[in-house]
């Protein structure tokens, strides 16, 4: 039994952790949360040149067939410096989706070019009606001579705004929420018939509404076999949530950090606010969630390339606790530094945010214990 | 014990609604409906109709423009307001200021002030809580010192709600910083066009401009606006703590949340089925709906005096504060996990308003977000909730 990490796994997370210390405190992620475009294209070419951009990928591609454990500990440094760089949404969920489903022809086409940082890519997978059922799909691509038309409307695509490529789900067969007939596609964010209204979410980052009207798609746009792409989705799904689950781990020991900082310093009734036991208890507390989170993040992380219904478990398990300790870590960060933790100039509001959405996203604590009680009864 | 209305209280309920439905401005109705910002006008408008109606302080004296109704007629106004879901009239004037004047203000004071609070005619807003000074709010620092007929104030306030509207603002300042610290702190009224004073906004998490820093440069505050005698700030000011007993517990607002909190998981078709038939669910909403009634019911006894053994040791609205806070906060929490990731758009913040100023998903959900992380105050302001569990130790418990 061996927990440590490898040279190269520490090198990724000295790498990380520097940049964000020299690069990434609050007020730079500040000034590119409120710039035009929300997003740094320097940094994400330096991502690109400290080659983080290639690690999940195959060697054949450009890639340095990284496992699992090393984007774990690259997404939870980025959770530490609230990366807002879609790292996540290109690398890891769609980058997981074209890895994993995607042809020879498509892997050479577009993973050089996400290493290369010359693309971003955003998954278009909910729906308005959706919630967390992946498989309730109204939005339509229909066979046609030499391709499909796509029409439908896709909500909250994180980092739709900055993507080059969409990856979309879309029903060639069945009805609304059937797992069968859901097909995946590759689409160019600038093909005629493809709309976007883009907004800023809550914990800074940028996302769109976009609606598909009649958009052209070539046969070569197909991700994986007509009608059965729904494995190849789920598979990508639960990597993608063992990664923002990671991410919520650097996030919350960030805040304990910051807070355990903030209860030595900050003085009421004449000694430091951290010599109350009411404190010392909830920052113990804090401790034990924080720990917890670790250990379920490690479990499903080494468990996503076990058989199907062991990932499904173990990755619902790991994103049930992380949402619950994510909103207990969070809820009680900003409590415990009164109104200074309702302000924006703290990062810990910004991390709250960041932390709740985490607990909403790719399904809540409700979604992830029901999954994880049917997989087990 | 007979908790059932009289004849006469229906009626009154009757005349409230009728009143809401026909007086009630369309114009605020809207704005609440499509989650819009309310501007200072909108808060004035509502008080106006109030007080023409002569309901704009159902808690003062008579004779000072109050409506004598009985506490159960109180309740009921309060509960109708909830249900209507009408606009909060903001307690700083009304409810925090005004008791304070009664009880220990000079004559100039009432009879200059309390009509224009009545009114409207002044916006007040709360000089308590410095950087250096939040829950241990009696180690404040601003500093005021006796020059002629006038004092000198200097030094900072923050949280300070809606100090960017305010004509006025009432101040704990330090008059004497040899003794005991509760007993060199007075109580006074300043007018925030004096010069010296600037005003720095604190946009909090949710992106919104509320709260503030109020900064104080030799600004010059004569001592008839000092209320009651020099250095006996600190017992008016928690005399004014707690003279509300209910109303802190905010349950009416709560019952609103609930049923909004329903009619949207109804709405909510996820799976072919509303989200309202999902067990987890409506679990939640179950409990937080029973733990609702236990505070309505604690509310009840404390106005009819019958809480904690009849004793009355003062510490009534610390209880109901604990548990109404944290109520609201559920229901703010329970509203995210129902609108999922249509509460994800963000609300107001720096961005310009058109970035954002859509929907996404299901409607409802608009601001969902944001509201979760505003409602995260109602457990540190007024008081943080650890404050108010110390309250009760000491003086409930005797530790």
């Amino acid at each position: 039994m061996d927990f440590s990490f490898s040279e190269e796994q520490e090198l990724y997370r000295a790498t990380v952790s520097r940049f964000i210390q020299n690069q990434y405190g609050l007020e730079a992620r500040q000034k590119i949360v409120n710039s035009d475009l929300g997003m740094s294209r320097e940094n994400w070419q330096q991502f690109a040149d400290l080659g983080l951009l290639a690690i999940p990928f195959a060697e054949e591609y450009g890639g340095l067939e990284g496992s699992a454990v090393d984007t774990m500990v690259v997404m939870e440094e980025f959770g530490r410096g609230l990366v807002i760089e879609p790292y996540f949404e290109t690398v890891i969920f769609s980058g997981g989706i074209l890895s994993i489903g995607g042809s020879n022809e498509q892997k050479q086409q577009y993973i050089p070019r996400i290493i290369s940082g010359e693309c971003i890519f955003a998954t278009a997978f909910a729906e308005s009606q959706s919630r967390y059922n992946l498989a309730d799909i109204k939005t339509t691509a229909k066979v046609r001579n030499g391709g499909f038309i796509l029409n439908g409307k896709k909500s909250v695509v994180w980092a739709g705004p900055w993507a080059d490529y969409l990856i979309v789900t879309a029903r060639t067969s069945g009805s609304q929420f059937d797992e069968k007939g859901v097909s995946l596609f590759l689409v160019d964010k600038n093909s005629e018939g493809i709309s976007l209204k883009n907004y800023p979410t809550i914990d800074g980052g940028r996302a769109s509404e976009i609606s598909f009207e009649n958009v052209e798609l070539s046969d070569e746009s197909l991700l994986g076999h007509i009608d059965d792409g729904f494995d190849l989705l789920e598979a990508a799904v639960d990597r993608a949530r063992a990664a923002i689950c990671a991410e919520a781990v650097g996030a919350m020991k960030a805040l304990h950090e910051t807070t355990l900082d903030y209860v030595k310093l900050r003085e009421q009734f004449g000694v430091p606010i951290g010599n109350f036991q009411v404190i010392q208890h909830r920052m113990v507390d804090m401790l034990i969630a924080y720990e917890e989170a670790v250990s379920i993040t490690y479990m499903a992380t080494l468990h996503l390339d076990h058989p199907v219904e062991e990932r499904q478990k173990s990755v619902s398990a790991a994103k049930a606790k992380i949402g619950q300790s994510a909103r207990y870590i969070g809820q009680e960060a900003v409590q415990i530094h009164g109104g200074m933790g309702m302000t924006d100039e703290l990062n810990v509001g910004h991390y709250f945010k960041r932390l709740t959405m985490i607990d909403v996203s790719l399904g809540n604590q409700d979604y992830h214990v029901r999954r994880f009680a049917d997989l087990t009864q | 014990m007979d908790l059932s209305f009289s004849e006469k209280d229906f009626m009154f309920r009757e005349e409230v609604r009728e009143f809401i439905r026909t007086e009630y401005p369309g114009d605020l109705r809207r704005k609440m409906k499509q989650g819009k910002e309310f501007a200072k006008e909108d808060f004035l408008c509502w008080q106006r109709v109030l007080y023409n109606k002569g309901w704009a302080a159902p808690s003062w004296p008579v004779e000072y423009g109050g409506t004598g109704w009985s506490a159960t007629q109180r309740y009921i106004f309060q509960e109708e307001l909830g249900q209507a879901a009408t606009l909060n009239i903001l307690p700083f004037g009304l409810k925090m200021l005004a008791p304070v004047l009664m009880a220990y203000g000079s004559d100039y004071q009432k009879g200059y002030f309390l009509p224009r609070i009545l009114t409207g005619q002044d916006w007040w807003c709360q000089g308590y809580s410095e950087p250096g000074a939040g829950s241990d709010l009696a180690s404040l620092r601003t500093s005021a010192v006796k020059d002629g007929d006038e004092y000198v104030v200097n030094g900072s306030k923050t949280w300070t709600s809606f100090a960017q509207w305010a004509d006025w603002i009432f101040c704990l300042v330090r008059t004497n910083s040899m003794v005991k610290k509760q007993a060199g702190i007075s109580f006074l009224l300043i007018d925030m066009k004096t010069p010296g004073i600037t005003v720095r906004p604190i946009i909090t998490i949710d992106g919104m401009h509320e709260v503030n820093e109020v900064f104080f440069d030799n600004v010059r505050v004569p001592i008839k606006n000092r209320v009651g005698e020099e250095n006996m700030g600190w017992t008016y000011a928690k005399t004014l703590l707690s003279h509300e007993r209910t109303g802190t517990a905010e349950v009416p607002r709560s019952k609103y949340g609930i049923t909004s909190l329903k009619k949207n998981a109804r709405k909510h078709i996820s799976n072919g089925k509303s989200l309202l038939e999902d067990e987890y669910l409506s679990n939640k909403l179950a409990q937080l709906e029973i733990d609702l009634l236990a505070l309505e019911y604690s509310d009840l006894r404390v106005l009819s005096d019958d809480f904690l053994g009849k004793k009355g040791t003062g510490a009534e609205p610390s209880i109901l504060k604990i548990k109404g806070s944290e109520i609201q906060q559920r229901v703010t929490e329970l509203a995210l996990e129902i609108t999922g990731y249509a509460g994800f758009s963000s609300l107001g913040g720096p961005l310009p308003m058109e970035s954002n100023a859509y929907p996404t998903g299901p409607g409802f959900g608009f601001g969902a977000g944001s509201e979760y992380f505003n409602m995260r105050k109602s457990t540190i302001y007024g008081g943080s909730n650890e404050i108010q569990r110390n309250i009760i130790a000491k003086t409930v418990l005797g530790l």
